[in-house]
């Protein structure tokens, strides 16, 4: 029992500061790759490479004067970035980074909880995201931050349905199963999922865009045109916070969306590079491997969100609803209907 | 009359279903922004590379000295008038005796003030000196945080002689000879004297 404790807290310890490393160093990249795309350098001041911007924005935002607004609820106020970034962390539990390995006999596996019903644990913490948003906004006490996160949720919540539709689909390949560590494992035989969901890996593409608020859909943040939004009166680390919540929730959908559809730490020929390396099953090399290639694909898809967002413009509101509610959330009703024929002809559902 | 060669025609057309997906026109546009990863940066790195400039850049002014260390500013006001943004004011004061070795001239600028934030750096007090005294200099004029700062009087302006100022570029044989030549704009208030004088 002990030892369990022990494991799980360890595990804990390194998913909680990957997500953290990754989201400070996401914005370095960010910036980085903006300057490539943009024919810029970047970041280049900060040590080797600008290495060490992350820790001089940090270090800015700390030491900038922090502002409570008088008429808030200065409670509900500072509750809510935390509210946001605690959302943005927990839905990373729920990663298999890994193969589990063997020790004495036992099985360790790489990842915090393998929640049975985990798509539904995913989607529920990420739609309590919202609530941060909205309480951000609407404890600012500020007509022009409601709206925002009035905007912001609205934008969230519609595309919360198409995602969970396109999602409904994927668990009817997946044979049925709700967990995500089944559901990779499930990919080591056979393709990834996303050779059977296409469509549906597009539209969960695009609503995790959506979702966590980045471009095109990044009208959370939009200064010039929409007057900030929900963090209008926030300042310093609070709005630090609401910033680096967006990172890891970039960070977190990536390993999903790398888990759900594109086999997370399974990948082709894996079974004979190891058989040609002698690895035996539970091997802790394999584990290594494994985490390896997810974190790769993780971070192809953390890069290919930047790419699109210094691509596409911005979308309009109500382009952004259409978009929501006319195209996608159609469009996963579909995938969803063909899907179904598709397996019942395929004998892997009766009614 | 056409200035480039992408000129586009608008058109209400419908959009066909192929461009109603956006799917083509971002997977393109995304390639475009693809390339760029590869292509040459033209970033200079400024404090460690700095870019060369012009020979004829215009920046601070000087007031130059002669060989003897005499300014040659006479006061005349040329400038002033000659300025477009009126960034110059004067006052002019008597050569003492015993001065001579400090003042080229009777009259001499006791007071000389250039606020640079109106001077527009266009270069018309130096054409219009008829002394050779105002010259731009290739210095930039420093930031500063108060707006008085920047209304530089003479010990800013007036070279020091240990540190002379090169204007030689200015100076050409060509701009001098340019600058005698009558009947052109910039010479006019000198030939209507002449012909003042005929008359």
């Amino acid at each position: 029992m002990l030892e369990f404790i022990i494991y799980k807290s360890i595990i804990c310890v390194a998913v909680f500061a990957i997500s953290l490393g990754i989201a400070a160093y996401s914005t370095w990249w960010e910036r980085k790759f903006a300057g490539l795309l943009q024919d810029r350098w970047g970041p280049s001041r900060a040590g080797v490479w600008g290495l060490l911007q992350p820790l001089a924005d940090g270090g800015k935002m700390l030491f900038k004067e922090e502002i409570i607004p008088n008429v808030s609820n200065k409670f509900l106020f500072v509750l809510a970035p935390g509210l946001f970034i605690v959302t943005a962390i927990m839905a990373g539990v729920l990663i298999p980074w890994g193969p589990a390995f063997a020790m004495d006999g036992k099985l360790y596996p790489l990842q915090v909880a393998d929640v049975n019903v985990g798509v539904i644990f995913l989607l529920g913490v990420t739609s309590i995201g919202v609530y941060g948003i909205m309480i951000g906004g609407w404890s600012s006490n500020n007509k022009y931050s409601l709206l925002g996160a009035i905007r912001s949720s609205a934008q969230m919540i519609s595309y919360e349905l198409a995602m969970g539709i396109s999602l409904i689909a994927l668990i009817i390949v997946a044979g049925g199963t709700l967990s995500f560590g089944e559901i990779v494992a499930m990919q080591d035989k056979g393709f990834a999922n996303v050779v059977w969901q296409p469509l549906g890996f597009l539209i969960f593409f695009v609503c995790a865009l959506a979702e966590t608020n980045r471009a095109p859909f990044d009208l959370a943040e939009c200064e010039t045109e929409l007057v900030g939004g929900y963090h209008t009166e926030y300042s310093a680390f609070k709005l630090g916070l609401f910033l680096f919540a967006e990172y890891i929730n970039m960070f977190v959908s990536s390993a999903v969306m790398a888990g759900f559809y594109f086999g997370g730490y399974n990948f082709p020929f894996a079974h004979e590079l190891y058989n040609a390396m002698g690895l035996q099953e539970g091997s802790w090399i394999i584990s290594l491997i494994g985490f390896g290639a997810y974190f790769t694909k993780t971070l192809i898809f953390i890069s290919v969100f930047m790419w699109i967002r210094w691509t596409i413009p911005r979308f309009r509101y109500d382009q952004l609803m259409n978009l929501g509610w006319k195209t996608l959330l159609p469009l996963s009703l579909l995938n969803l209907a063909i899907t179904v024929v598709i397996e019942f002809f395929r004998g892997n559902i009766q009614f | 009359m056409q200035l480039t060669n992408r000129k586009v025609v608008v058109s209400n057309k419908e959009q066909s279903f192929t461009e109603k997906m956006y799917f083509p026109a971002i997977i393109n546009g995304m390639f475009i922004t693809f390339s760029h990863l590869f292509k040459k940066r033209p970033t200079i790195m400024y404090p460690e590379q700095k870019r060369e400039y012009a020979p004829i850049y215009r920046g601070q002014h000087v007031l130059k000295r002669d060989e003897n260390g005499a300014e040659r500013c006479t006061s005349c006001g040329m400038c002033a008038v000659a300025c477009p943004a009126e960034a110059i004011t004067m006052e002019s004061g008597e050569r003492k005796k015993g001065e001579e070795g400090l003042y080229r001239e009777e009259k001499y600028a006791k007071m000389y003030e250039i606020n640079m934030l109106r001077c527009i750096f266009c270069g018309l007090c130096e054409e219009a000196c008829p002394k050779e005294a105002i010259f731009l200099t290739d210095r930039i004029v420093a930031s500063e945080f108060e707006r008085d700062e920047f209304i530089y009087g003479k010990d800013k302006l007036v070279e020091k002689m240990d540190k002379r100022i090169d204007v030689t570029k200015r100076q050409t044989p060509e701009v001098l000879a340019f600058k005698k030549i009558p009947g052109l704009k910039h010479n006019e208030l000198h030939t209507e004297k002449l012909n003042k004088g005929k008359h």
